[in-house]
């Protein structure tokens, strides 16, 4: 059993799925959903407790030797992705369920949860596999169950963003399909292993270079990184509360692991940086990133639609972690992938609560709330302190780092422009801040809300608070998210030197 | 051990405070009992520090790594025992004039209020006990938010705006100067502990540290040198205790003992000397001192005219460690305690007379000192003690800052210093003088009735700090000595 362990994580809500689908109940399904997701999060901590003494864990699938076969490679990074995507699934299920009651239908809240368990499945299995064509099936998997979860969304303008993040998601996909077919007709090879050994030989390659650009499109479509953002508001807003929840803590995080893996792992370092000029491309979309993303969130009259614009921002500073080229940058932007699932947790989950209070997440709907919902606020408010970077949060830990190894690299302007960045966080954070705590409500959308103080249904505020003060925990105790991407990020630099 | 354990007392008094106050939020009489007792047993917590300190005794306390080498730490140094016990002891009376105050002006939220304001309180504990910047900074943050809610404590929509203008400057300030500054010294030192002395290798470029000192000077934007002062004015929205212990001891002081720690303990005196972007920012001290004493001339707004004159008198504290000569930093050091004492009670004086008679400009005050015989008295003595006169403990500090400006041979500035206290003995001392004063027009403007004073709460507490002004005169021996007694210089 327990050296089966490298594909529990990804069989476990694979299989789920179908058996799922056969539970005619929703609570029944809920119930098994929810046992699948807690078991396959069971499997990762193993797992990433077993490569934290181990090392690189090798798994052949079906017995096959590794060049024909499909490996499953565990080692640090992917240990950690994983254990953050399946503990962020069984967060918002264990959590959720009112909020999945309240926003889906009742015909169709089991085949919601055939849907997740399958998106689970695909983001697991791109973060497990060490095969890159692997890699492109689980990312299918996963995308394909995105744009039905998104189409859930109670609004009809969901349809709309479901359709958006479809056309784009595909492009992406058909690059990163293009981009891995040119690398398998020249090296002959899909294990990522094999092609890191061969690759460095064709550093002179046109059809590597064509291929190692498609790739980097493909993915940055899924990373979203700006100006390849555009799917990513409009699915995150229309969306339902925890499908928001679940895509803004792991899908993107999910897609700079395939970045990282494929810039890093698959691509060396020199070729990444030598063949492209990787790191400024990266920098400077990264710093606009962050202030487009930004800015355009302050104007937002939408607080759901400004925190996916704020997620835009925060994939900026990771990509600038991984622009630095260096160890310190490339471990900055992991504790960042690992903290800004926290934040967007936290702020998307009490954000969920507040909506199934109030009805959405207009501002002109969030006034005074705060009296109302006083933990369902402090949460908010934890996680965007959390995501400003004040000191004693865990987003403080990621802007010590980013700006410690953009400082390492002497770059003062760009230490300028992302100091500069958390303060147009600020600005947003504290407009609704204000609107929270200072704004006189106005008359409630939903009529059956009762008056006075009421905080949302316990499940969604015990993972709200769950996860706002993980967001204070990983402030101060930093060992698993600082040592995990520390190691990481050294052993990614040791396969890359020749 | 035992010292350690103190530290760690000091900060847990506020969290077990706040619990207190907010179970009990529906009793306001057995929630300002928890409020006063927090602040006794803090004040406490306080002595038993400063002894240990006098007994040769050095508490420290420290977390985990954080990061790899850097810790939460605390520990006890001169400065800080200084600051720590003017916090809390300032607390303790401003409680008992809060109680006075918030019941006599019937303030909404009092549960809030005192909740926020035992936060504040805590992390002015650990700024005052911090053994690094790090440390520091996370109090200096955690202070900063913590008080927005009291700064917006009206919930109008003046001071809303006031609360944007404060938490923006400082936010900005912080974010923008004070940490890219503290990563810079820890990306050059390897350390960001207070060190005697300095923390800096002697071969680090001279361009590196002028910018970093100016980064600190203004990344500190609670010490409010111009031009990142505008937070102070706007801050004034606050109910009158906020203003009193926050914006004339807590918060502005825990920029200015920043500035003096970084000042001592990071940069060393013999290196701050070196700085050549000291001589421009001394005299932008200098200026900010003079501006903001000019502005505060003009104020016809009581608590305006207070918060302006607070610029100017931390500007003061901010040149004295600038001109790192150890006359300077005694100087700084006895004045954040003498001003203390001074602008708390000028600003218990100001609620006290807007709770009684509901006026909150200068102009009105003509005649006042026949209704508010023993309010207008304290306010005469606090006013001395801010100009720097005797009777009051503001001469000692103001003796010092001078013997500072002549000893590092800055005579502009010497000449400055004297020209700001005479303003302010125009902007502040006249206030008294008019009150009491009988002319015609002014005897006319108050109406009859006798003595009406504000709630004896508010006026206990005025005679406490009123006291204490007076009392430092007499005896600023145990204040020099802590004062002295600070490590100016490491091993060399």
């Amino acid at each position: 059993m327990l050296s089966h362990l490298p594909i529990l994580p990804v069989l476990l809500p694979l299989l789920g799925a179908p058996i799922c689908a056969l539970l005619r109940k929703p609570v029944a399904a809920w119930l098994f959903a929810c046992t699948v997701a807690l078991l396959t999060f069971a499997a990762a901590i193993a797992l990433l407790a077993q490569t934290w003494q181990q090392g690189v864990l090798s798994y052949a699938l079906g017995g096959w030797a590794a060049p024909w076969g499909i490996e499953y490679r565990i080692d640090l990074l992917n240990g950690l992705v994983l254990t953050l995507v399946s503990g962020m699934a069984s967060a918002v299920l264990l959590g959720g369920r009112a909020s999945i009651w309240r926003e889906t239908p009742e015909e169709k809240r089991s085949l919601f949860l055939v849907a997740f368990l399958l998106c689970l499945a695909g983001l697991q299995g791109i973060a497990a596999t060490g095969d890159a064509f692997n890699l492109f099936v689980f990312l299918e998997i996963s995308s394909l169950s995105t744009y039905a979860l998104v189409a859930t969304g109670r609004d009809r303008r969901a349809l709309v963003a479901a359709y958006n993040y479809l056309i784009m998601g595909t492009i992406g996909a058909t690059f990163i399909l293009i981009g891995i077919g040119f690398i398998y007709m020249l090296t002959g090879t899909l294990n990522m292993m094999d092609l890191a050994q061969r690759l460095p030989a064709l550093t002179e390659s046109r059809t590597a270079f064509a291929g190692f650009v498609f790739i980097i499109v493909g993915v940055c479509l899924k990373l979203a990184l700006f100006p390849l953002h555009l799917w990513l508001p409009g699915a995150y807003t229309h969306a339902s509360s925890m499908v928001t929840v679940f895509l803004a803590a792991t899908a993107t995080k999910v897609a700079l692991y395939v970045l990282i893996r494929f810039s890093f792992s698959v691509f060396r370092l020199e070729f990444s940086t030598l063949a492209l000029p990787l790191e400024t491309v990266f920098l400077t979309l990264g710093i606009v990133a962050v202030f487009a993303g930004s800015l355009v969130a302050i104007y937002q009259p939408d607080l759901k639609r400004g925190l996916a614009y704020s997620s835009v921002a925060q994939i900026g500073y990771m990509v600038i972690g991984v622009g630095v080229g260096t160890v310190i940058g490339l471990q900055a932007a992991l504790v960042h992938l690992f903290n800004h699932a926290l934040m967007k947790g936290a702020l998307f989950m009490a954000l969920a609560a507040v909506v199934y209070r109030v009805g959405d997440g207009k501002f002109s709907s969030l006034r005074g709330i705060g009296r109302e919902m006083p933990l369902t606020c402090a949460c908010m408010l934890l996680g965007g302190l959390s995501l400003i970077g004040v000191p004693g949060t865990a987003g403080f830990i990621s802007k010590w780092y980013l700006v410690v190894a953009v400082a390492d690299r002497e770059q003062w302007v760009l230490v300028a422009l992302i100091l500069a960045g958390s303060l147009l966080t600020a600005v947003y954070i504290w407009r609704l801040v204000e609107t929270v705590y200072l704004g006189v409500p106005g008359p409630r959308q939903v009529p059956d809300s009762p008056a006075g103080r009421a905080e949302a249904p316990p499940g969604l505020l015990a993972v709200s608070v769950v996860l706002a003060l993980a967001n204070v925990y990983f402030g101060f105790d930093t060992r698993l998210p600082v040592e995990a991407a520390s190691g990481a990020a050294e052993s990614l630099f040791a396969a890359g030197q020749p | 051990m035992a010292g350690g354990n103190l530290l760690l007392a000091s900060l847990a008094v506020a969290p077990v405070a706040i619990a207190g106050i907010l179970c009990l939020r529906n009793r306001p009489n057995a929630r300002e009992a928890v409020s006063i007792g927090a602040s006794l047993l803090l004040l406490g917590i306080s002595v038993a520090v400063y002894r240990a300190l006098q007994a040769g005794d050095s508490p420290q306390w420290h977390s985990g790594e954080l990061l790899p080498g850097l810790r939460i730490a605390l520990s006890v140094e001169p400065l800080g025992a200084l600051f720590a016990l003017v916090a809390s002891f300032l607390w303790l009376v401003t409680v008992v004039y809060a109680v006075g105050y918030m019941r006599g002006h019937n303030e909404q939220h009092q549960a809030r209020f005192y909740a926020f304001f035992a936060l504040s309180i805590g992390c002015v504990m650990g700024v005052a006990f911090a053994a690094n910047l790090f440390t520091l900074f996370l109090f200096y943050e955690l202070l900063s938010l913590s008080t927005w809610p009291l700064v917006v404590h009206a919930g109008t929509d003046e001071a809303r705006h006031g609360g944007r203008v404060y938490l923006g400057i400082l936010l900005t300030t912080s974010i923008l100067f004070f940490l890219p500054a503290i990563i810079l010294t820890w990306w050059t030192s390897g350390t960001l502990a207070f060190t005697p002395g300095g923390v800096f290798p002697p071969d680090v470029s001279p361009l590196l540290l002028s910018v970093l000192l100016l980064l600190f000077v203004f990344g500190v934007g609670k010490a409010a040198i111009m031009p990142f002062h505008r937070w102070l004015p706007a801050a004034m929205v606050a109910p009158t205790p906020v203003s009193a212990l926050l914006h004339a001891v807590a918060v502005v002081k825990a920029g200015v003992f920043s500035v003096v720690k970084i000042g001592v303990y990071i940069f060393g005196l013999d290196q701050l000397a070196a700085v050549d972007s000291r001589d421009w920012l001394l005299y932008l001290a200098g200026f900010t001192l003079l501006a903001a004493s000019i502005v505060a001339l003009r104020q016809d707004n009581l608590k305006a005219r207070l918060a302006y004159s607070t610029v100017s008198q931390l500007a003061y504290i901010t040149l004295g460690v600038l001109l790192a000569v150890p006359d300077g930093v005694v100087g700084s050091g006895m004045h954040i305690a003498m001003h203390a004492f001074g602008k708390i009670t000028l600003f218990f004086c100001a609620g006290a007379i807007l709770v009684a008679t509901h006026k909150t400009r200068v102009s009105q005050l003509g005649g006042l000192g026949r209704q508010m015989p023993f309010t207008m008295g304290a306010f005469l003595v606090a006013s001395l003690c801010i100009v720097g006169l005797p009777p009051t403990g503001g001469t000692w500090s103001k003796w010092y800052l001078m013997l500072g400006t002549l000893d590092a041979g800055a005579w502009p500035l010497a000449f400055a210093l004297i020209l700001s206290s005479l303003l302010s003995i125009v902007y502040l001392t006249m206030i008294p003088v008019r009150a009491f004063s009988t002319f015609e027009g002014d005897a006319a403007a108050v109406e009859e009735g006798g003595i009406r004073e504000a709630p004896l709460a508010c006026c206990l507490a005025i005679g406490v700090t009123g006291a204490g002004c007076i009392a430092l005169f007499f005896f600023p021996q145990p204040l020099y000595e802590l004062v002295a007694g600070v490590p100016l210089w490491g091993r060399r």
